[in-house]
């Protein structure tokens, strides 16, 4: 979808979430059962759900902001601030332990410290046949190693 | 010209597959060589992948697993000839761990491409829908009820039953959602279904649909898959514009539309009530039951809720009749379960098989023991909830009453095999941490069980007050297992106590003092 004008008002950036959070809304039929794909849809435009875009949503699902302050706050994917440039979700689930996940992600912490990446815990990416596994900003990696994980957290700058 | 295949399925992706496909592209060129490179789905061979098939005279002959670095040994091998190579695997039909299967539902794993409607009409596709269409309702709900066909997401419902109510439930308005959420460690196969064949469930959600009356579906699934929500959106909308899917059906009075919605990384939503409540655009809380879903379900109307592996055994079962499929299987457990090797395996992927395929054959002959070669400890069968298997019970038949006899589940069919490095311990305090992560916090067994449960057993093994605190955790177990409001919370003692039966050491217990203690 087209990206929302940020909004100029008075010499300062006014915030764009409300506007851009009615837009994505308004393209959902404003119906209050489409709350999820809204958020993703609005996630992926600015990167987190801001505060300030909560009681946009509400008025336009006709919803109170504790609804939907809930429904943020319960699901994983979600976040209320923003995440760093690069995102590395590392499967911690047991077919990755079985094959040493827990040891790939204490190196990827102390690799990524001062980074600009945000390491992420998943459960299970289903790439269980070829663990361990991992999703550099969206890219499946399997059968990773500390050498390669050297390599994918290097190519991230 | 010569056409090659190169798996598109993102486990292939995960290990270089497009990297491959261009290499392989990219040579061919350079030596003036014409090719067509098809992208099919994965055969389910993973430790082959990626896995680079040629279309030979004889047959098609397998290359894997190829790195970009194997690309021009292999033109140089003449691989498009079938040449040899040390990759060389052969003509696929032949290789032994494909061969050894029974493949119904995952017939065209890895022959077609995902979505090519014309692949998918010439290796039998739309047969049973376009049967469907001719049926009545009741026809076709017993032509499911016939196969024996049981929930394939882990309950083991039977279909027929679960069908029947819907269609026998008056409603202004019926829904057929697809549970998609497929967030067992160890389990792919639904993923491999909605890349690799997505009109398969298309067309047994569009049965489902057509036999209850139901006439809107949608198909839950889980964000960590964005591949095979991509894959599914685009088949749906191939499906749509040739009629397969929308209003008119092939011409007929026949009316069914599908839609695809996004999970958001919540593991509870693979419970179907909480699956419901998060298509609802809420948070994904448990409801109670009854009322049951098939009587009030999305938005307090009949609804069918199956597993994508459920839906997709539907099509071979209205095509070839209730019978075929009833026809392999054991005891209760009639037809088929693609059983999904994972974990520390040496040759990890699909092996569909009729149910009563032991532990040992699946993990042994077909996986080929462990992948570090080390002694194989444990599995832990159907899941994150299901049991820790000891490597002495390997020789237990896979079917649903034999595993619940010995305090197991088959679940989703995922198998994870540990090695003898495993600390139990550690796999039991994962679960409760696991279920302290993902629960939806309604009912109290699991919210604070949990959190309860993890202390118990770091004070365990730490040897606080042993044999106190074991009591204090079989109590606490069985208060999860006969208090909580759905699987999450009840089945989770099953992993933590089949460890600490089967594993007392690991939790510095000896195991006579376990017995005394009882």
């Amino acid at each position: 979808m087209a990206k929302t004008t940020i909004l100029e008002f008075k010499g300062k950036r006014a915030d764009p979430a409300p506007q851009m959070a009615i837009a994505i809304c308004a393209k959902h039929g404003d119906r209050p059962d489409a709350l999820i794909e809204i958020l993703h849809d609005l996630q992926e435009e600015l990167g987190h759900v801001p505060e300030a875009s909560l009681p946009a949503i509400a008025k336009s699902l006709n919803l109170s902001r504790a609804e939907i302050h809930g429904v943020v706050t319960f699901y994983h994917d979600f976040h209320s601030s923003p995440q760093k440039k690069h995102v590395l979700k590392i499967c911690a689930a047991e077919a990755c332990q079985s094959m040493g996940a827990r040891e790939l992600i204490a190196l990827a912490e102390k690799l990524t410290k001062g980074k600009k990446i945000t390491i992420e815990k998943v459960y299970c990416l289903g790439y269980c046949a070829s663990s361990p596994a991992l999703m550099v900003n969206g890219a499946p990696k399997a059968r990773v190693d500390a050498r390669s994980l050297k390599q994918i957290v290097a190519g991230l700058t | 010209m010569i056409k090659v295949f190169v798996p598109r399925d993102s486990a292939a992706l995960a290990v270089g597959a497009d990297e491959v496909a261009k290499a392989i592209a990219k040579e061919a060129a350079a030596k003036k060589i014409s090719i067509q490179i098809i992208r099919n789905s994965s055969r389910g061979l993973f430790w082959l992948e990626p896995f680079v098939e040629v279309d030979t005279p004889k047959g098609r002959v397998g290359y894997g697993p190829v790195a970009v670095s194997d690309v021009k040994a292999l033109f140089k091998a003449k691989f498009l000839e079938g040449g040899k190579h040390r990759l060389a695997q052969g003509l696929v039909e032949e290789i032994p761990y494909l061969k050894k299967q029974e493949r119904l539902t995952f017939a065209r794993a890895g022959i077609t491409d995902p979505l090519s409607l014309e692949d998918y009409r010439a290796h039998g596709g739309f047969e049973g829908l376009s049967k469907a269409l001719k049926l009545s309702g009741a026809d076709i709900v017993k032509e499911v009820a016939d196969s024996g066909l049981r929930g394939r997401g882990g309950a083991g419902f039977p279909a027929g039953i679960k069908w029947k109510t819907v269609l026998d439930t008056k409603a202004d308005q019926k829904y057929v959602c697809c549970n998609a959420d497929e967030g067992d460690s160890g389990t792919y196969a639904d993923r491999m279904v909605m890349e690799g064949d997505p009109f398969m469930l298309i067309e047994g959600m569009a049965i489902g649909g057509i036999a209850t009356g139901a006439t809107k579906g949608l198909i839950y699934i889980r964000s960590e898959y964005p591949h095979a929500i991509a894959v599914m959106k685009e088949a749906i909308a191939i499906a749509e514009k040739a009629g397969w899917l929308g209003h008119n059906i092939q011409g007929t009075d026949k009316s069914f539309t599908l839609e695809v919605r996004r999970g958001a990384g919540a593991y509870i939503c693979g419970e179907e009530t909480s699956m419901l409540e998060s298509l609802e655009g809420k948070r994904g809380m448990v409801r109670a039951k009854p009322p049951i879903p098939a009587l009030e379900g999305l938005f307090g109307k009949p609804t069918i809720i199956n597993n994508v592996l459920t839906f997709a055994a539907v099509p071979f079962i209205i095509a070839k009749g209730g019978k075929a499929y009833a026809d392999y299987g054991m005891g209760r457990s009639r037809g088929t379960l693609p059983f999904q090797l994972a974990g520390n395996v040496k040759r990890g992927g699909l092996v569909e098989k009729a149910f009563g395929v032991t532990l040992s054959e699946l993990i042994n002959d077909f996986g080929g023991g462990t992948f570090t070669g080390k002694k194989a400890r444990a599995a832990q069968v159907g899941g994150p909830l299901g049991s820790y298997v000891p490597a002495q019970q390997f020789s237990m038949p896979m079917d649903y009453e034999t595993f619940a006899a010995n305090g197991a589940m088959v679940g989703h069919g995922g198998i994870v095999v540990f090695d003898a490095t495993v600390d139990m311990a550690a796999q039991a305090r994962f679960a409760m941490e696991f279920c302290a992560i993902e629960s939806c916090g309604k009912c109290t067994p699991c919210r604070i069980g949990s959190v309860r449960g993890v202390e118990v057993i770091d004070r365990i093994v730490a040897g606080e007050d042993r044999e106190m605190n074991a009591i204090v955790l079989e109590d606490l177990c069985a208060t999860m297992t006969d208090g909580s409001l759905c699987a999450m919370g009840g089945l989770t003692p099953m992993p933590v106590m089949s460890a600490f039966r089967f594993f007392p050491e690991d939790f510095g217990m000896k195991k006579q003092t376990r017995k005394a203690a009882e």
